[in-house]
């Protein structure tokens, strides 16, 4: 059972956004930074435990440093990579590396914007750290790059460009439990459905690919070498990483599902979609035939609410946040 | 973000524009000969050819301030006048009635089926003039060559690229509040039951396979919700019956267009931080909407055909009354474009304009829609 916690106030309301939600939990402080999308802008709020002593920040989509006319940010994240936390922004104009707080830009990409506008939107989206030294960001062309990060300084290379996919990247997700020696540790996803499966170790090479079935796949996960998709038609669809194999299909939600979280130590997972609606999962492996579970935990009605971003706050998944089109706060939820 | 939003914005809110007005115009007893004639103008500049060019042209979605210029104009396209608060209000239930549409819409391609409930009832508002229908035809024709090939992905892209363009606005419309489809703090309701979006299924069954695809396990489990199967999927074509209703006139003469004015305080401040803010759009702003507005070809009203002033209030005294107390928060502070002989600062937009410059308009003037039609008359 979880019970509603309070709530953490946001400067400005979230965007419909897929994977409108980061969630860092500080390790020298007792305190959680959560980062939301508004429109050209990110809100950054950092709270205590109980949701008191909240801090803000607005980050702006910037161009080389300038202020980005119009420019839309469509996803925000930390990445943790074993030496540092970053902050990734990706936009309409680019790929912007904070500092975890925010603080200061370390990294600027452009991605190529053509004039006149093209009839296909251009824009970076999905981003995910990466076998403890990349960041994989993809764009709406399908491309995913990855960056080498130095454990310190600014000094940040784009390593290698991964061109799989067709339609646009919609999320990236890399090992988040045991990596089961060199097997698949990365997972892309994009607007048509479809997955790649990639090892990242050394270099990167795809392992299998996941075909599509006529629905987005909004977000994907990747944990114990069990790949949870959400898609959609409310679906969430569990495969072997390794093979792609299909293992369970969830009929989860009614309506477009925005927000997949993984647990990494409990195997717990989190949907939040469209419907207003968070549900709560539990995955495991049959000790006799291997075969991949999943059964339903929990479910949580934020009324009135279409989710865009959903997160656990620990790696137990003992506690879970999320927020919403048009809400100006993070809803916060602990287990009783 | 998509490029493919802004003709279903400009036609769906033209669409409410047109309901909205319509029941205006009979609720002040207009006379039938007249009435038709103001539908008609409006419908024929709002389909005009080279306008219906302009605007499918792949492009970003402006601001809301920008596209009420094009608004003011359209409304302004015939022998009937709307002043400040009247246009102000048609905006607010324009702009609320979409919004409300774009979020419930089930599938995200289902705007198209918002767009073609409008339009056909556009086409019933213009039944006897083949003329104008037949422009009207040629946009549906357009919109099913461009938007059916479009994914899922591609029509989820354009909804949130108009979610974005709607948020934050919260004003609260009486309808609403009455059909409780919105709560006292203009936050819609969204439905915990009913049918699910067509090609879905009702939440909570779990299949599990093993690893040579047969399926080993099924569990069922109780999702929260109240859902039932999808009734069947509307058509996507130039005729049939759309299932869905969402975009279809939901104004009648015993249901009357009312507004309440207010937002909620909270969405208003950050109104209030938006509009302080130095706006880097001016220019881009300023582009579109030359381009745009030099697709909309107005016809002066001649001097036999005497105007009239349609009001969107009871009585001219509520009308006055809301021009007076509207807060200043959600003052659209149309882009209003004067001809001056000092050209000072802003020598790149005097550029742009020809030889006009841009300036705030005062917010309590009542005639901005005359003079930008003047203004735009110039360009």
């Amino acid at each position: 059972m979880y019970r509603r916690e309070r709530s953490v106030p946001l400067k400005s309301s979230s965007s419909a956004l897929y994977n409108n939600l980061s969630v860092l939990p500080l390790r020298d402080k007792p305190l959680t930074y959560f980062a939301a999308v508004h429109g050209s802008a990110v809100s950054l709020a950092s709270a205590a435990a109980d949701g008191l002593s909240v801090s803000h920040r607005q980050l702006q989509a910037t161009e080389g440093g300038r202020a980005a006319s119009a420019s839309i940010v469509t996803q925000a994240s930390w990445c943790v990579l074993p030496s540092r936390v970053l902050l990734v922004l990706t936009s309409q104009k680019g790929i912007q590396m904070y500092e975890s707080d925010g603080s200061i830009m370390v990294y600027w990409h452009a991605l190529d914007v053509l004039e006149p506008p093209p009839a296909q939107a251009v824009f970076a989206r999905g981003i995910a750290a990466a076998s403890g030294r990349f960041i994989c960001v993809g764009t709406s062309s399908g491309l995913v790059l990855v960056f080498d990060i130095p454990s310190k300084g600014t000094n940040i290379t784009l390593s290698e460009v991964l061109e799989e996919h067709r339609d646009s990247i919609t999320d990236i997700a890399s090992e988040v439990g045991e990596n089961l020696g060199g097997a698949a540790d990365l997972v892309t996803a994009d607007d048509s459905g479809a997955l790649c499966v990639w090892r990242s170790k050394e270099e990167f090479s795809l392992l299998t690919k996941i075909s599509a079935f006529g629905w987005t796949c909004s977000s994907v996960k990747l944990w114990n070498g069990v790949i949870a998709a959400g898609y959609g038609n409310g679906q969430i669809r569990l495969y072997e990483a390794s093979s792609g194999a299909l293992r369970a299909t969830v009929s989860a939600h009614a309506r477009w599902i925005y927000a997949l979280d993984l647990a990494p130590l409990t195997g717990k997972l989190l949907s939040g979609a469209e419907d207003s609606y968070v549900q709560i999962w539990k995955l495991s492996r049959s000790p006799d035939t291997g075969d991949i579970e999943i059964e339903h935990c929990h479910s949580e009605c934020v009324p009135d609410t279409q989710l865009c971003g959903a997160r656990f706050c620990d790696p137990e998944g003992n506690s879970f946040a999320a927020t919403g089109y048009d809400l100006s706060e993070i809803v916060r939820y602990g287990q009783v | 973000m998509s490029a493919r939003s802004l003709p279903l914005l400009f036609l769906n809110l033209g669409g409410e524009m047109l309901y909205i007005l319509d029941q205006r115009l009979r609720a002040q007893s207009i006379p039938g000969e007249k009435a038709r004639k103001v539908m008609n103008d409006i419908i024929t500049t709002m389909f005009n050819k080279k306008f219906m060019e302009e605007l499918f042209k792949p492009q970003e979605l402006y601001s809301k301030k920008a596209l009420r210029t094009v608004y003011d104009r359209l409304a302004h396209a015939s022998i009937m006048r709307l002043n400040q608060a009247s246009m102000d209000k048609l905006y607010d239930l324009m702009t609320m009635a979409f919004k409300y549409q774009v979020l419930l819409c089930p599938r995200p391609k289902d705007i198209l089926l918002v767009t073609f409930n409008h339009l056909d009832a556009i086409k019933d508002f213009i039944r006897d003039s083949p003329n104008i229908l037949n422009q009207v035809d040629e946009t549906f024709r357009q919109l099913i060559d461009m938007y059916s090939c479009l994914s899922a992905g591609e029509f989820q892209l354009i909804r949130q690229t108009l979610l974005i363009f709607f948020q934050d606005m919260h004003i609260r419309v009486s309808i609403f509040l009455k059909d409780k489809v919105q709560n006292s703090n203009g936050r819609f309701v969204l439905p915990i039951s009913g049918p699910v979006p067509w090609g879905t299924e009702v939440p909570g069954l779990i299949r599990m396979f093993n690893c040579n695809g047969d399926e080993v396990k099924r569990v069922e489990f109780t999702n929260g919700g109240n859902y039932i199967s999808p009734q069947r999927e509307g058509s996507f074509d130039l005729y049939g019956d759309r299932v869905l209703k969402l975009g279809t006139n939901m104004y009648s003469v015993s249901r009357p267009v009312e507004t309440h004015m207010s937002g909620a305080s909270k969405s208003l401040a950050s109104h209030a931080k938006e509009n302080a803010a130095p706006n880097p759009l001016a220019k881009e702003e300023l582009n579109f909407l030359a381009r745009l507005m030099g697709g909309l070809e107005i016809k002066k009203p001649n001097g036999s055909e005497p105007g009239f002033r349609l009001n969107l209030f009871t009585t001219d005294e509520e009308e006055k009354y809301a021009a007076l107390t509207r807060p200043e928060e959600l003052s659209y502070k149309v882009i209003n474009i004067q001809a001056t002989q000092d050209q000072q600062q802003n020598e790149e937009l005097a550029r742009i304009m020809g030889e006009f410059e841009v300036t705030d308009q005062p917010s309590q003037s009542t005639s901005k829609g005359d003079d930008l039609l003047a203004m735009m008359d110039e360009l």
